[in-house]
């Protein structure tokens, strides 16, 4: 029925953001690759020419890159572990029947809007502080020697930052997923005698599946991104201990102004991510088919 | 229908999903309390609840320190004004796959999903010196058309997802009267696509307005926005906790207030229309 007149049309309409996307993928991406392969620092001139391979060995050699490789995957592990498994039970908990469910959405909800930086202020300086914060005085009425989170444990800490901000998101998702599921599929398990740990496992996570992937998927796109939380609390350090890749290649190339090197970590880290891409895609493909 | 229950378990798991709700929203809570406090109060050894000494005089501290008012402008300019850019071109092309789809149309739209895969860090540094040369550092339009880039292709997933709702016989009978096609747009698919376009439209708004990787590194003094606002809170501390709160609940009260009316359309934006 599409004839050739709506098909050029549809063409022409597509065009601009085919157009832009295209060139926004592959221009800077060229250019990043390009780079990898140069001497180019910003702050010795006359350093230039092919590199080879040496921005690529200077950069997987140092020990800073397998440390923020490992953290990089810590941190996002961490996070979607704590998130799907905390979001999972708090969905079921939100969709017993309660008093004030949807007061209760809104509250749980809202730290999901509350940009990067001021939920990593608000829990440097508010709540994990050991003088003045709120776990501090909370450590101290229980009699306790208060924390020093951020020295103590860095990346630690930043995976809590970022859960906090991410839980709400896994949780609202696979609560509205959870409420999709007919209420004559859970009683006719109840009638048929399965306890509530079967019901879990049998009806409840099967039909589950498609909105916990989604939730893995979407957040591993943001969470490998992960840059101000880490900014704006520990700068990445002790040292690297909490320095991810992201951050390693922004220390590197704009900090540090050795664009060819933090060019060879942007490439690293492209590819890092297409790895993972092409497993969630993957599995997203299969379930959206579905 | 609601379950049945006994009551002495309704109101367990009512107090568990309370004291639950309210540990996740204790932090948020905190930020709205102390803005209101003294310096003296906020840091105060035996912490206080409700201000004790109510005041304001910290939000004309923040707004005299950082310039509130010129990072909440350009935060407006660049979260709207990228939306509205990625509306005019994302609407067409969304129209054309929801519509005319062919064999590839869904190839095309794993693609532009996929270029939300690329680390941003992957092409920082051609940016960053793209921007450089071009004099772009530092500008309300320079952020604007990354921000553009970067949520395209979410705007086209979004409309596409609610544009596919539409039912095609609907257009079909118009086109059968001989509606032109710009009638046919404006008379019947814009009616019913704008409140699709409307949930988009607020969650791209959201999105861009706590976009924090772009924001902080590719601005300074001039087009900083509210992420590199409060990013300029980061060092002192101290007598500092009561600022700090203020200038927070600046940066993220508008956009709370949005997000709590649109979290019913949040979960389909979000996740593409895969969860309803």
């Amino acid at each position: 029925m599409a004839t050739a007149q709506t098909r050029t049309l549809s063409r022409v309409m597509m065009a601009p953001a085919v157009l832009v996307l295209l060139i926004w993928m592959i221009v800077p991406l060229v250019m990043t690759l390009w780079f990898s392969f140069q001497n180019y620092s910003l702050i010795n001139p006359m350093m230039t020419g092919f590199a080879g391979w040496a921005n690529y060995l200077y950069v997987i050699g140092d020990p800073s890159f397998t440390q923020s490789l490992v953290n990089t995957l810590i941190l996002v592990g961490g996070v979607l572990a704590i998130t799907v498994i905390g979001g999972t039970l708090l969905a079921l908990l939100l969709d017993q029947p309660i008093w004030g469910q949807g007061i209760l959405r809104i509250i749980v909800i809202s730290p999901f809007f509350v940009m990067p930086p001021v939920a990593a202020l608000i829990w440097k300086n508010g709540f994990m502080h050991p003088g003045y914060g709120m776990l501090g005085h909370l450590w101290k009425f229980f009699g306790l020697q208060p924390v020093d989170w951020f020295n103590q444990y860095p990346l630690f800490s930043v995976i809590v930052i970022v859960a906090w901000q991410w839980l709400p998101f896994a949780t609202l998702i696979l609560l509205t997923a959870l409420q999709s599921l007919s209420e004559e599929q859970r009683e006719a398990a109840e009638m048929d005698g399965a306890n509530a740990v079967n019901r879990f496992r049998y009806i409840i996570l099967p039909h589950m599946a498609r909105a916990i992937t989604i939730v893995i998927l979407i957040q591993t796109i943001f969470l490998l991104g992960i840059f101000a939380e880490i900014r704006v609390t520990t700068g990445g350090g002790p040292g690297y201990a909490s320095t991810n890749l992201t951050f390693l290649v922004f220390r590197t190339g704009i900090l540090s102004n050795d664009i060819g090197a933090g060019s060879a970590g942007g490439v690293v880290a492209v590819i890092l991510a297409n790895i993972v891409a092409i497993f969630l895609m993957r599995a997203v493909g299969k379930n959206l088919d579905a | 229908m609601a379950r049945t229950v006994p009551t002495s378990t309704r109101i367990g798991f009512t107090a568990l999903a309370w004291i639950i709700a309210l540990i996740l929203f204790s932090p948020i809570l905190w930020v709205l309390l102390t803005a209101f406090k003294t310096e003296a109060e906020a840091i105060a050894n035996t912490p206080t609840f409700f201000p004790q000494n109510f005041t304001l005089e910290n939000f004309g501290a923040v707004q005299a320190r950082s310039d509130y008012i010129k990072h909440a402008t350009n935060s407006i300019i660049v979260s709207v004004g990228s939306t509205l850019i990625g509306l005019i071109i994302g609407i067409p092309a969304a129209w054309a796959m929801a519509f005319a789809p062919t064999k590839r149309t869904k190839d095309v739209l794993m693609w532009m999903l996929s270029t939300k895969m690329m680390p941003a860090v992957g092409v920082l540094i051609p940016i960053y010196l793209i921007f450089r040369d071009l004099r772009l550092l530092d500008t309300v339009h320079g952020l604007t058309i990354i921000m553009t880039l970067i949520n395209l292709p979410i705007i086209i997933w979004m409309l596409y997802t609610y544009f596919k709702e539409i039912p095609v016989d609907i257009l079909e009978a118009s086109r059968m009267d001989g509606a032109e096609l710009w009638n046919e747009i404006v008379h019947v698919l814009v009616p019913m696509a704008v409140p699709g376009i409307a949930s988009t439209l607020l969650l791209n708004v959201i999105l861009a307005w706590n976009e924090a990787f772009w924001t902080i590194t590719l601005t300074s003094g001039r087009a900083g926005t509210l992420t590199a606002f409060i990013s300029s809170f980061s060092s002192p501390q101290g007598l500092f906790l009561a600022k700090l709160s203020a200038a927070s609940l600046l940066a993220i009260a508008p956009i709370l207030l949005m997000g709590w009316f649109s979290q019913k359309q949040l979960v389909r934006g979000l996740t593409f229309g895969a969860v309803k």
